[in-house]
Parts: C-alpha cells; sequence; structure tokens
C-alpha cells in the first residue's frame, strides 16, 4: 500500500511539474516581453512609463535571463503565492482569482452533485431495466448530451426560457443583490440563476456516467454470486442495491476526477454564454487582452486542480477496493 | 474466434478445406473486411449515420454548387431576413418556389423586408448564379436559384434567412461546411500519423519508452482542453492569414485527438501479440514486418477508423467551440464557429433564431459521427455475437 501512494505521488508530482512547463510555455508564446505589452496600454491611456522604469520592470520579472531561471524564478513565486500582476483587471492576479472563486467552486461543486444524483439512479435502472424504454429514453439523451456542444445548449436552453417566461437566465445574482450584503433573500436569488448552469453544465458528464455505470452493472448483474443471491430468496431490490451497485459505484469514484477537466472546460464557455462572474469569464476576458499571468495561472491551476482531483480519487479508489492496491504491487 | 484467427484474404484458405458451401461455411472463409461489413451492415442506426456522413462530404465537395447566392454577398438592408423556406409544391402541383420578400420602410424610415406568401418567387433547376470554381473548372451552375443575377431583394432568395450583414445563411452554411469538415480531416491526418507511431513505439518496444510514452499521455489528457486550446489559440497574432490560422487551430485541436489514437493502437498491439495466429505465423517463420503488416495490421485497422471517426466529432466541436469564443478561425473564414459566432447571446438569439441553424448540423454531423463510430467498433470486434 506504501509503495503504491508513494508510486502515484510522484507520478502526481511528475505530472504537475509538466502542467507548470506547458503553461509557462503559454504564458511566453505571444509576440514581445509583456512588458512592451503593459507599455503600450499605459502609453495609450496616456501614462508616460520612462525607460529605466522598465528596464526596472523587466529586471524584476527577469526577462533579460535565460529562459530556465525565467521558469525557475516564475514557478518559485508561483508556489510561494505570488502570482503576478494583472494588467486588465488592474489588481493582483490573486485578487482577481479571490473575486470569483466562490462562484465558480458553487457552480463546479453543483454540477458535480448533479451529475451524481442523476446518473447514478438512471444508470441502475437503465441496466436493471435493459432494453425497456426507458433505457432506449435514457441512452438518446445520453447521447445528445455528449454530441451538443455546452454553448449551444446553454445559448438554446437560455433562449427558450427567455422566450417562454421572459427571465433573462444571465449572471449569477439580480442587478438589486449584487452589491448587497449576504441575505437570505440573496441565496434564494443565487439559487434560482445557479439552476441552469447547473444543468447544462451537468449534461455532458450525466450522458458519460451513465453509461459507465450501465456498462458496469450490467457485468456484474450477470456473476454468480447474483444467482445465488436470488436463490437464496433475497428479494430483487435487496440483492441489486445491497451487492452489484456498491461494487459498480467503484468506477465512478475514479470517473469524478476523469469528469473535473470537462467541467473545467464547460464553465469557461457557459460562463461566457450566460455572462456568469466566474473565473472561467475573467480568464477568457485575460486571453483576449493577452494579459498572461492572469490567463497563465488559470491554466496552471486549473491542470494541478485536475491532477490532484485525479490523485485523490486514486487514494480513494485503493482504500475502498484492496484489489486495485495489490495489483499494483 | 473463427473470426479472430481469419486475418488473411480468401487466397490464404487452402482451396482443399473449401467444400460444400452452405451459409455457415461462408462465414469461415469470409475475410476479415468481409465479416466487419456483414456486422456493420446489422447495425442499422450506424447505416443510417454513414449515410449521413457521406451527405456532409458531398457537401465539402460540392457546397458552391448548391449554394444560392455568394457566401461574401454583403447587403445591410436585408439584415436579418427570416427564412423564407423551399416550398415544394403549390396545392398538389408540384413547383418549386418560395415566397417573396416584400420591402417596406419601418417606422424610422429604414428599409425592412417581410415575408408576403400571396406573391411568390419561382426556384429553377440547375439555375446561373454567381461564378466558382470546382475541380480546376470555371463554373456558374447551382443545383437550384433564381437564374439571371438580381439586383434587388425582392427577386432573390433567401432560404434560411440572412445574417446581420445581409449574407446568405443557407450559402454560408455550405462554404461552413466545408471548412469545418476540412480542419477535421487535417486533424485527424495529423493524429493519425502521430498516434500510431508513437503508440507502435510504445507497444512495441515496451519498458522505458512505453512508460515514458503512456505518462506523457496521461498528463496530455489530465489538462483541461478547453483553457489550454484557449491559451493557445489566443497567442496567435490576430494578424495572421486565414490559411495560417486554418493550420495552426487544426494543430491546437489534434493535439488532444493523437493520445486516443496512441493508446488505441498500443491497446490493439499488445492484446493481438497474445493471439494464437500471430504464435502460429512466428512459427510458420514469417518475418516481423510480413506479421505487423500482413496478419496484426487488418486486425486493428478498424479500430483505427472507429477511433478517428469519433475522434472528428470531438475536432469539429472543439473548432465550433474555439471560433464562437473568437479564438479559433477568424471571419471572413467561414466555418461553422464563426457562423455561430453571430449568435453571440440570448438577445440576438431571441431576435434572429435562425442563427442557431449551423448548430442543428454540428449536432448531426457529431451524432452521426459518434454513431458511426460506434458501429465500426462494434463491427471490428471479433468476439462481438
Amino acid at each position: 500500500m506504501l509503495a503504491f501512494i508513494i508510486r502515484r505521488f510522484l507520478y502526481a508530482i511528475i505530472a504537475m511539474w509538466a502542467v507548470s512547463v506547458i503553461s509557462f510555455v503559454i504564458i511566453n508564446l505571444p509576440a514581445g516581453d509583456f512588458v512592451t505589452t503593459y507599455i503600450a496600454t499605459q502609453l495609450a491611456t496616456g501614462n508616460l512609463i520612462l525607460e529605466d522604469e522598465a528596464e526596472s520592470l523587466r529586471e524584476f520579472y527577469g526577462l533579460n535571463d535565460p529562459v530556465y531561471v525565467q521558469y525557475t524564478k516564475w514557478i518559485t513565486r508561483i508556489v510561494r503565492g505570488q502570482l503576478g500582476f494583472s494588467f486588465e483587471f488592474n489588481a493582483p492576479v490573486r485578487t482577481v482569482l479571490a473575486m470569483n472563486l466562490l462562484n465558480t467552486l458553487l457552480l463546479g461543486a453543483g454540477a458535480v452533485i448533479f451529475i451524481w444524483i442523476v446518473a447514478i439512479p438512471i444508470g441502475v435502472y437503465s441496466a436493471v431495466k435493459q432494453y425497456s424504454p426507458g433505457d432506449y429514453i435514457a441512452t438518446f439523451f445520453g447521447f445528445l448530451g455528449l454530441g451538443i456542444p455546452d454553448f449551444l445548449i446553454a445559448l438554446v436552453m437560455a433562449w427558450v426560457i427567455f422566450d417562454t417566461t421572459g427571465f433573462l437566465a444571465t449572471d449569477l445574482y439580480s442587478a438589486e443583490y449584487r452589491t448587497a450584503p449576504w441575505s437570505l433573500a440573496k441565496v434564494w436569488d443565487l439559487t434560482k440563476h445557479l439552476v441552469l448552469p447547473v444543468v447544462i453544465l451537468g449534461t455532458a458528464g450525466t450522458a458519460t456516467l451513465i453509461r459507465i455505470m450501465r456498462a458496469n452493472l450490467l457485468d456484474e448483474l450477470k456473476k454468480p454470486y447474483v444467482t445465488t443471491a436470488r436463490a437464496k430468496g433475497l428479494t430483487e431490490w435487496q440483492i441489486i442495491m445491497k451487492y452489484p451497485v456498491r461494487y459498480a459505484l467503484n468506477p465512478v469514484i475514479s470517473l469524478t476526477a476523469y469528469i473535473l477537466p470537462f467541467i473545467i472546460s464547460g464553465s469557461v464557455v457557459l460562463s461566457y454564454v450566460l455572462d456568469l462572474p466566474t473565473i472561467g469569464r475573467d480568464f477568457l476576458r485575460a486571453l483576449t487582452a493577452q494579459d498572461i499571468y492572469l490567463s497563465g495561472a488559470v491554466i496552471l491551476f486549473s491542470g494541478w486542480l485536475t491532477i490532484i482531483g485525479t490523485f485523490g480519487s486514486d487514494m480513494l479508489l485503493a482504500w475502498v477496493d484492496p484489489r486495485i492496491r495489490l495489483e499494483d504491487d | 474466434m473463427v473470426a479472430g484467427s481469419q486475418t488473411g484474404s480468401q487466397s490464404d484458405v487452402p482451396g482443399a478445406l473449401v467444400h460444400d458451401l452452405d451459409a455457415e461455411d461462408e462465414i469461415e472463409v469470409m475475410s476479415q473486411r468481409q465479416l466487419i461489413w456483414r456486422r456493420f451492415k446489422r447495425h442499422r442506426l450506424a447505416m443510417a449515420a454513414t449515410v449521413v456522413v457521406a451527405m456532409f462530404y458531398l457537401i465539402v465537395i460540392f457546397s458552391d454548387f448548391l449554394a444560392t447566392n455568394d457566401p461574401e454577398d454583403i447587403e445591410a438592408a436585408r439584415q436579418y431576413t427570416p427564412p423564407q423556406g423551399l416550398r415544394l409544391f403549390d396545392g398538389w402541383k408540384p413547383d418549386l418556389h418560395v415566397c417573396k420578400l416584400v420591402g417596406t420602410r419601418d417606422q424610422f424610415l429604414r428599409k425592412v423586408y417581410e415575408k408576403d406568401c400571396d406573391q411568390t418567387v419561382d426556384v429553377q433547376i440547375f439555375a446561373r448564379g454567381y461564378e466558382y470554381s470546382l475541380f480546376g473548372l470555371k463554373l456558374d451552375w447551382h443545383l437550384f436559384g433564381v437564374n439571371d443575377p438580381v439586383e434587388t431583394a425582392e427577386d432573390s432568395i433567401f432560404i434560411l434567412g440572412t445574417d446581420v450583414q445581409g449574407r446568405d445563411l443557407y450559402s454560408r452554411l455550405m462554404r461552413g461546411t466545408r471548412l469545418s469538415l476540412l480542419i477535421g480531416l487535417t486533424g485527424i491526418f495529423i493524429s493519425l500519423v502521430v498516434g500510431t507511431i508513437l503508440g507502435a513505439i510504445s507497444g512495441f518496444y515496451g519498458g522505458f519508452v512505453d512508460n515514458l510514452i503512456q505518462r506523457s499521455i496521461e498528463i496530455i489528457r489530465s489538462i483541461p482542453t478547453v483553457p489550454l486550446y484557449l491559451g493557445l489559440a489566443a497567442a496567435f497574432p490576430a494578424d495572421w492569414s486565414v490559411e495560417r490560422r486554418f493550420f495552426a487551430i487544426t494543430i491546437v485541436v489534434s493535439l488532444f485527438a493523437w493520445t486516443e489514437l496512441a493508446r488505441v493502437v498500443r491497446g490493439r498491439y499488445l492484446a493481438m501479440r497474445q493471439e494464437d495466429f500471430v504464435t502460429a505465423a512466428i512459427t510458420a517463420g514469417a518475418s516481423q514486418r510480413r506479421i505487423i503488416f500482413r496478419h496484426m495490421l487488418p486486425s486493428f485497422y478498424s479500430h483505427i477508423i472507429a477511433a478517428s471517426t469519433l475522434n472528428l466529432a470531438f475536432m469539429v466541436i472543439s473548432e465550433t467551440t474555439l471560433s464562437f469564443l473568437g479564438l479559433g478561425l477568424l471571419p471572413p473564414a467561414i466555418s461553422y464557429g464563426t457562423l455561430l459566432f453571430t449568435a453571440q447571446n440570448v438577445q440576438t438569439v431571441a431576435l434572429a433564431p435562425w442563427l442557431l441553424i449551423p448548430g442543428v448540423f454540428v449536432v448531426v454531423l457529431v451524432l452521426s459521427l459518434n454513431f458511426m463510430g460506434d458501429g465500426i467498433r462494434d463491427a471490428a470486434d471479433p468476439y462481438g455475437s
């Protein structure tokens, strides 16, 4: 078990290093260093920047150093929590990220919970009642959810809701609550606005999870122990809930980590279409403005988050299912 | 097992064994390809999906022939004209026509067009229209349309309506299909080359190299695609030419796709190595090269085709999403993504819902590719029923 944990932990560290290199490359791809860009934007707004001030900025960010030194300085600062300065928002990247962190987490967590609540019962139903009309309907919607780009579902659903009820499902807060202190009314307002994004974000993941849950459970239901349990006179409900479902849930644990990148990807697109105040929206704004420190930080952290998530679910799976940790030793 | 062991063509089966062919025996002498085709044909949904995909490719080749108006033709006065639709019958009499657009002035004295179904515009089959080139030939024939170049919107047809600049959505959709599918095809080619080579190396050499490639694939797959793609796409200068941007975006959308192929190739290769027929070939003294190309490859190229089909669907979605966010292809390039770019928010969609029609094309194409890919994969499984 210890060897297993150590090996997985090393993989995670290497993966995090690789992601940081990729993020660093992306940050440095645009032509010209960002101090030049910064000076240009400052000039455009009428602020003069003296040449020696620019030089001291270059010195501070180490732009005159060789690439590997730049990378080392950059990653050391990141690990220490100094994420750089966002020129687009005119604030430290940390402040910008913290601003909409809560909304982003609410959206992501809501989507994961939605996926679990919807996909697991439907998956169980589809497997137990294989080839029933309900199974076909679930499969059909599953394919539909996989085949439609997130932004298209968002646009169509928001339009249909707007057209039928006149409720404009954009943003996460109504105008009167946006800056108001937290109250019960504000929480209710937020909940109303969260429903649509959570459902849309969860759709694609739900489709994947239903298919996996169904396939796993179908495999389990064919096993001899199910026949034994049936011969011993357990009710059908007891048989299914007590053994096969519990076993079929194992891969679902690892799948939640697998779904995480899709949720992050989806939330970026969704925030843009529905104008949700999340990190995803800030990220897109940063990208179009070539605000590299902010966009780089988002790419880096979304990658790291998934790696940590995968590591966590690996551990959870090994803890739940002894065969996995034994197999790997 | 019968299916799995028959990998060569029919000539591999000694003639003496072929006796008294009834239906059961016929299967035994079928080549791998025939067996897959036989199973695939039984999969009705996959067959239908294949027909749809084939139709999309016909659009790619004949997009200008199918179009009715010049896709670049701008006319501000006819912005947001609703779809005229194409009517095939007048009562019971076959007659191709559309409702006429009648121009009126609104309260601000702006010209607006409204549909008036009391008047009609006749539509000809094989009409002459704008000039285009097909296989190097200069042509001006179109499948249907209105003869003679027309000056006013009253006499022209916009069967799927127009966008904010008054350009014909239907004709633009035909062009957009071409670019979106070309991105997918070029991307498939790139991922096929990279994926099969790295997958084969991984499976063939094993050990350290295998470990390195597999871990890299895991890392690439763990990064959320949209932030990564967007980050890369945003780094391309906006003043790049359409062609240059096209290739850059193609490479970006292939970044993720090759990993799936490499995994499939490696997985099949490892599974195949244990098969009896490979051992038999080794025992019979076949060369390494012959074993790989003659015996092993035929039994997994259907898996490669299946993975490529699913990848194509993923690439079409990626391109559409990138361009929709304004970071993929940029106008004047016409693709599904840039077409949907005009339907940016709920307000625009409420005003001109037909701008979402390209989205319908995307969904139909992606679903068809998914069904087709699933069908091929099922048919390629020698142990399937």
